[in-house]
C-alpha cells in the first residue's frame, strides 16, 4: 500500500540512487540546503548554498523492470539566487537557498518558489520539445536571408527537437524582510503564500510583487527585550485562513487570518510544560523548534526541536500527543555540542504520504523514522558503503552505555560533521530523499 | 571551583562565538545571537552564584549548601541547576557571617546594598532604576513580549543611561545598575553584558 509502513517490520528500505560528487573535499557551494518533492512526486528539487536549484525528474517505470520504480535524473539546473550586497548595512546577502516550495500544477509548466535570506522568486519550469522550422526570411541557424534570394513562400512547421527544459524567473518578491527569511509556504488557495523571517510574517499574492501584507510582527518596541524569534511557519494544507508559526522558545501559535488583519493574537498556543527533571543549562536552546509541518490530513502538526520530534493534535494545546526521541544520548553532551556549534543545527522533519510515519535526520549521516501506528522506530544510515543498487539498508544502533555490541556505534564515535538536516518523502510512494552534506540519497522500499 | 570555571569557560566561548558571527557571511543571525546571549547570561548568573557561594564559604557561613564540583557542570545535570538555585536563595549578609541560616527566598527586588559579592537570581526586574532614562515600552504591546533576561543595554553603545555605582563603592556597576558584579568576574561581566549589543544592534 502506498505510503504505508516505514518503521514497521513490513517495510525494508533499499538504496536507489545517490547524487552529487563522490570526493570528500566538499565545496561549500555544493552543500545541499533544501529538498522538496512536488505534489505528484514526479519532480524532486534541491537547493544548495551556491544559490542553485537542481530538479530531478522520475523516469517512467520501465516496462522491462516492472518491480522497480523509475529513477530520478537531472531535469533542470539553474542559478536561482546570486550573492548580493546591502550597501546600506554593509552586509553581504547569501545566495544560499533556504527553502523551495512547489506550486500545485495547473498547466503544462511547473512553478516553484525559492528563497534566500531576503528575496523570494517564482520560477517557471517549462519544456520545449518542438521548434518551428522553415522560415522564409531566416536560415535555420538564425541568420537572415537576403530578401532578394527568396523565390518561394512556405509555412513554417513545428519539428520535434531534443527536449529542452527552461527555467525562467516569473516574479521576484524582494525588499520585504528586514531579517533572515526562514520559511515560505504556499496557501491552499493557490493564490497567496507566506514568508517568515525572525520577527515577521508577510502574506503575498503570487501575482503581485511590489507589496505584501504583514500578518505577524513580534518585534518588541525595545529590541533589548527580545526573548524569542520565529523559527518556522506553514499554512494549513486545507484551511486557507489558518497558519502556524513556531518560536525559539518551543511554542507554536496557530493563527486565523479571519480574526484580524494582524495576527499577533494567536488563536491557539501549543506549549508543553517543561519536564523539571530535564532542566539544564541548555534547556532553553534545545527547546527551540527548528521545523513545523502539518500532516497531509491537516489534523496534526509535527515539530522538531534539537532532541525530539513531537506530534500535536490541533485540538489539544496543552501537550503533544506523541513525542519521539531522536537522539536522547546527546542530552549529556550538550556542552560539547554547544562548543562545536552543533547545538544550533536546524533539523527538518517530514511526514509520509498517509501520515503514518515521520522522518527526521541526525548525526553520523543517520536518519530516523518513527512509525506512529506500530510504535516502532528505526535508524538508518546514508553512506557510500551501503550504496549498492537495491541493497537493503541495515538498521543502525547507537550504543548509549555499557558494553557495545557488535555493529553498534558508540556515541563518542559519531561524526558530528556528517549531519542530515534535510529529508523529504514522496507524497504517495515509499520513496525518500535524504540530503547529507553534499549528496542526495534516494531510497525506496523493497518491492 | 569547577562550576565557576566552567561557567567562565562557557561565557568565553559564547562571547567568541558572538564576535565570530559578526564576520560571517550574511551578517549576524538574530536567532543564533539570541541563543548565544541566553547561554551567556545563564553562564554569567551561574558564575555569580558560584562566586557568591565561594565567598560565603570563605566567610564561613555554615548554612550554605556547598557547590559540588562536577565534571560536566554545564552538562544538563539537574544538580548543577539545583545548586545554583539553593545558593541564590540565601539572603546575602556578608557583614554578619555568624548570622544563623536564613532560608528565605531571595528577594531580588530588594534594593539593599550588599557586600562585596552580590548577585541575584536572574529575575529581569529593575531594581535600582534610572526612571528618567528608561527605555519606552509601548503599553499596548502584547503581554508575551515580556522583558528579556538581560534587558541590560550594552556597555559600549552610546546610551543615555547613567552609570550607577554602589554606595559601598566596591564595585563598579555597569549599565543600569540592575545587577552587581563579582569583582572577580568583573571582566567577564563587562564582556558578557555585550550580549545585548548583539540583539540591540538589529
Amino acid at each position: 500500500m502506498a505510503g504505508a509502513g516505514g518503521g514497521g517490520n513490513d517495510v525494508q528500505w533499499c538504496f536507489s540512487q545517490v547524487k552529487g560528487a563522490i570526493d570528500d573535499d566538499v565545496a561549500e557551494a555544493d552543500i545541499i540546503s533544501t529538498v522538496e518533492f512536488n505534489h505528484s512526486g514526479e519532480l524532486l528539487a534541491t537547493g544548495d548554498k551556491g544559490g542553485r536549484v537542481v530538479i530531478f525528474q522520475q523516469e517512467l517505470e520501465s516496462k522491462n523492470q516492472p518491480q522497480c520504480r523509475g529513477e530520478y535524473n537531472v531535469y533542470s539546473t539553474f542559478q536561482s539566487h546570486e550573492p548580493e550586497f546591502d550597501y546600506l548595512k554593509s552586509l553581504e546577502i547569501e545566495e544560499k537557498i533556504n527553502k523551495i516550495r512547489w506550486l500545485p500544477q495547473k498547466n503544462a509548466a511547473q512553478f516553484l518558489l525559492s528563497t534566500n535570506d531576503k528575496t523570494i522568486k517564482l520560477w517557471k519550469i517549462s519544456e520545449r520539445d518542438k521548434r518551428p522550422e522553415g522560415y522564409n526570411l531566416k536560415e535555420e541557424d538564425g541568420r537572415y536571408r537576403d530578401p532578394t534570394t527568396v523565390t518561394t513562400l512556405r509555412v513554417p512547421v513545428f519539428q520535434p527537437m531534443d527536449l529542452m527544459v527552461e527555467a525562467s524567473p516569473r516574479r521576484v518578491f524582494a525588499n520585504a524582510h528586514t531579517y533572515h527569511i526562514n520559511s515560505i509556504s504556499v496557501n491552499s488557495d493557490c493564490e497567496t503564500y507566506l514568508s517568515a523571517d525572525d520577527l515577521r510574517i508577510n502574506l503575498w499574492n503570487l501575482e503581485i510583487t511590489d507589496r505584501s501584507f504583514n500578518i505577524v510582527d513580534i518585534k518588541p518596541a525595545n529590541m533589548e527585550e527580545l526573548t524569542e524569534v520565529i523559527t518556522a511557519a506553514e499554512f494549513h494544507p486545507n484551511q486557507c485562513n489558518t497558519f502556524v508559526y513556531s518560536s525559539s522558545k518551543g511554542t507554536i501559535r496557530l493563527c486565523d487570518m479571519r480574526a484580524s488583519a494582524l495576527c499577533d493574537q494567536h488563536s491557539k498556543l501549543f506549549e508543553e510544560p517543561e519536564d523539571p527533571s530535564n532542566r539544564s543549562f541548555f534547556s532553553e536552546i534545545i527547546s527551540s523548534i527548528s521545523d513545523v509541518k502539518f500532516s497531509h490530513s491537516g489534523r496534526y502538526m509535527m515539530t522538531r526541536d534539537y532532541l525530539s520530534v513531537k506530534i500535536w493534535d490541533l485540538n489539544m494545546e496543552s501537550r503533544p500527543v506523541e513525542t519521539y526521541q531522536v537522539h536522547e544520548y546527546l542530552r549529556s553532551k550538550l556542552c560539547s555540542l554547544y562548543e562545536n556549534d552543533c547545538i544550533f543545527d536546524k533539523f527538518e522533519c517530514c511526514w509520509n504520504g498517509n501520515d503514518s510515519v515521520v522522518m527526521t535526520g541526525s548525526y553520523n549521516n543517520f536518519f530516523r523514522m518513527f512509525d506512529r501506528g506500530y510504535r516502532q522506530d528505526v535508524t538508518l544510515e546514508a553512506s557510500r558503503e551501503s550504496s549498492k543498487p537495491r541493497s537493503v539498508l541495515k538498521p543502525r544502533k547507537v550504543c548509549t552505555g555499557g558494553k557495545r555490541k557488535k555493529d553498534e556505534i558508540s556515541v563518542d564515535s559519531l561524526d558530528f560533521n556528517k549531519k542530515i538536516l534535510h529529508t523529504a518523502w514522496h507524497p504517495q510512494d515509499n520513496i525518500i530523499a535524504v540530503a547529507t552534506t553534499n549528496n542526495l540519497y534516494i531510497f525506496q522500499d523493497k518491492l | 571551583m569547577d562550576v565557576s570555571a566552567e561557567a567562565k569557560r562557557i561565557m568565553a566561548v559564547s562571547i567568541s562565538k558572538l564576535y565570530a558571527s559578526r564576520a560571517q557571511r550574511g551578517g549576524m543571525r538574530l536567532h543564533r545571537s539570541l541563543l548565544l546571549s541566553v547561554i551567556m547570561r545563564s553562564a554569567r548568573d551561574l558564575y555569580h552564584s558560584a562566586c557568591l557561594a565561594k565567598e560565603r564559604e570563605e566567610l564561613g557561613t555554615a548554612h550554605l549548601v556547598p557547590v559540588t564540583p562536577e565534571e560536566d557542570a554545564m552538562d544538563t545535570t539537574a544538580n548543577g541547576e539545583q545548586v545554583e538555585v539553593e545558593v541564590s536563595q540565601v539572603e546575602p549578609e556578608p557583614e554578619s557571617p555568624l548570622t544563623p541560616p536564613i532560608q528565605e527566598p531571595m528577594s531580588s527586588d530588594s534594593g539593599a546594598a550588599q557586600g562585596a559579592c552580590k548577585t541575584r537570581t536572574f529575575s529581569g526586574k529593575e531594581t535600582v532604576e534610572d526612571k528618567e532614562n528608561r527605555s519606552p515600552v509601548s503599553p499596548d504591546r502584547h503581554s508575551r513580549k515580556r522583558r528579556g533576561k538581560a534587558s541590560v543595554a550594552p556597555d559600549f553603545l552610546p546610551s543615555k543611561r547613567a552609570r550607577l555605582s554602589l554606595e559601598l563603592g566596591e564595585e563598579r556597576v555597569l549599565r543600569t545598575g540592575r545587577r552587581n558584579c563579582c569583582r572577580a568576574g568583573d571582566a567577564f561581566t563587562t564582556l558578557s553584558l555585550n550580549s545585548n549589543r548583539a540583539i540591540a544592534a538589529f
